[in-house]
């Protein structure tokens, strides 16, 4: 349901400032928005200066860094850092992205960092992935056939077959993509959003799986598909450089050209 | 186990669209001047229908500086819609997604419903 405005246990409040480092060079401020689970406490959104000259060149650094050297209590997500594992997404100066593929040099003055938007909140920048993996599973995220497999061999691919999955395969399912799709912040109980419909795009095309119609009629929904109204924030923000607003497009075509038969 | 409701991150207050999105929800908004819009249309109809005095009343009513701006604001809207439809067209044929071609289109459609709306001036 469209809610423009925050539910009242949701509204920001002012944080602590953590105090300027002695003899930093090149400072830089950062505001982080915290929310801990055992206060009965509004998030806050806490201040912190770090001194560039010490930190490594990605957001991600900088959270480490803080979480290292100033408060320990910061909770977030990360592993690989180097952008396939998707753990470290967050809502960097009012764009989703991997904090740890993202230079913080990339941003001019103040870094403002977020929870991916319109997301429970577990704690600080955790956010609750429970109804994004369950919409994830619904799609069937595996090959599906119906012939038996070849006796002899695998179930081959042209090179062709296999470049049609360029541009899907590289999805990470770090989510920034459909947190950003204002869409999906309304309907997220019902609309697919564009990280799940990429994916159901990604089967749909590959050329093993036997089980189009079927995915099809599973899409084939007022909600699930078709709430995406090209809204293109999804393409936008997408750390990975990847189009969910196409794969969604060719989705639509696909059953287009099935109604007409 | 969580001892208190989860709050709800904070979205469209600290999101910072593309120009796509901007467009986008302005498509809507504007659907809904024109449908508004076009009530006062045929509503203006029924008042010249009142005969003369009321014909030469909507005539001075029209004339007013913040009326006039309102119906070119009415005119820029219908063109924008008309605009950001056929776009909506070129997307629904499969093209027009492009990362490169995003913003570029947008100001297309913006300026296009621009020059429009001074043509039909």
């Amino acid at each position: 349901m469209v809610e423009f405005a925050l539910p009242k246990n949701s509204k920001l409040q002012k944080g602590k400032e953590f105090p300027i480092p002695k003899n930093a060079k090149n400072l830089k401020r950062i505001e982080v928005y915290r929310w801990d689970p055992d206060t009965e406490e509004n998030p806050r959104i806490d201040v912190f200066h770090i001194d560039l000259n010490d930190c490594g060149p990605k957001v991600l650094d900088a959270v480490l860094k803080i979480k290292n050297e100033i408060d320990t209590t910061l909770a977030f997500r990360r592993s690989c850092r180097e952008g396939v594992c998707g753990s470290c997404a967050m809502n960097v100066n009012g764009k989703n992205t991997l904090v740890c593929t993202k230079a913080i040099s990339d941003y001019k003055g103040t870094i403002k960092i977020f929870p991916l938007p319109h997301m429970d909140v577990v704690k600080d920048l955790v956010a609750d992935m429970t109804n994004f993996f369950a919409q994830y599973a619904s799609i069937k995220p595996w090959i599906e056939t119906q012939t038996p497999a070849p006796a002899d061999s695998e179930r081959l691919q042209s090179i062709d077959e296999r470049k049609k999955l360029d541009g899907l395969y590289e999805c990470v399912l770090c989510a920034c993509c459909s947190t950003s799709c204002p869409s999906y912040w309304w309907n997220s109980d019902k609309y697919l959003g564009p990280a799940v419909l990429l994916q159901a795009s990604r089967w749909l095309e590959d050329s093993r799986d036997e089980n189009a119609g079927e995915r099809l009629d599973e899409l084939e929904d007022p909600y699930k598909l078709y709430r995406c109204h090209t809204i293109m924030s999804c393409t936008d923000t997408c750390p990975k450089g990847l189009n969910p607003a196409k794969a969604i497009a060719d989705i639509k075509r696909l059953m287009a050209i099935r109604q007409e038969g | 186990m969580t001892k208190h409701k989860r709050p709800l991150s904070p979205h469209l207050m600290i999101y910072r669209l593309p120009l796509t999105g901007i467009v986008s929800i302005t498509h809507r908004m504007t659907g809904v001047v024109l449908a508004m819009g076009l009530i006062i249309y045929v509503a203006s109809f029924f008042i010249i229908l009142q005969g003369n005095d009321a014909y030469l009343e909507l005539q001075s009513f029209l004339d007013l500086t913040i009326i006039r701006i309102g119906i070119w604001f009415f005119v820029y809207a219908l063109f924008f819609h008309l605009c950001h439809g056929i776009r909506h067209l070129v997307w629904d044929v499969g093209t027009g997604f492009e990362k490169d071609d995003m913003d570029r289109n947008a100001i297309i459609e913006l300026a296009f419903s621009f020059v429009l709306t001074l043509i039909f001036y």
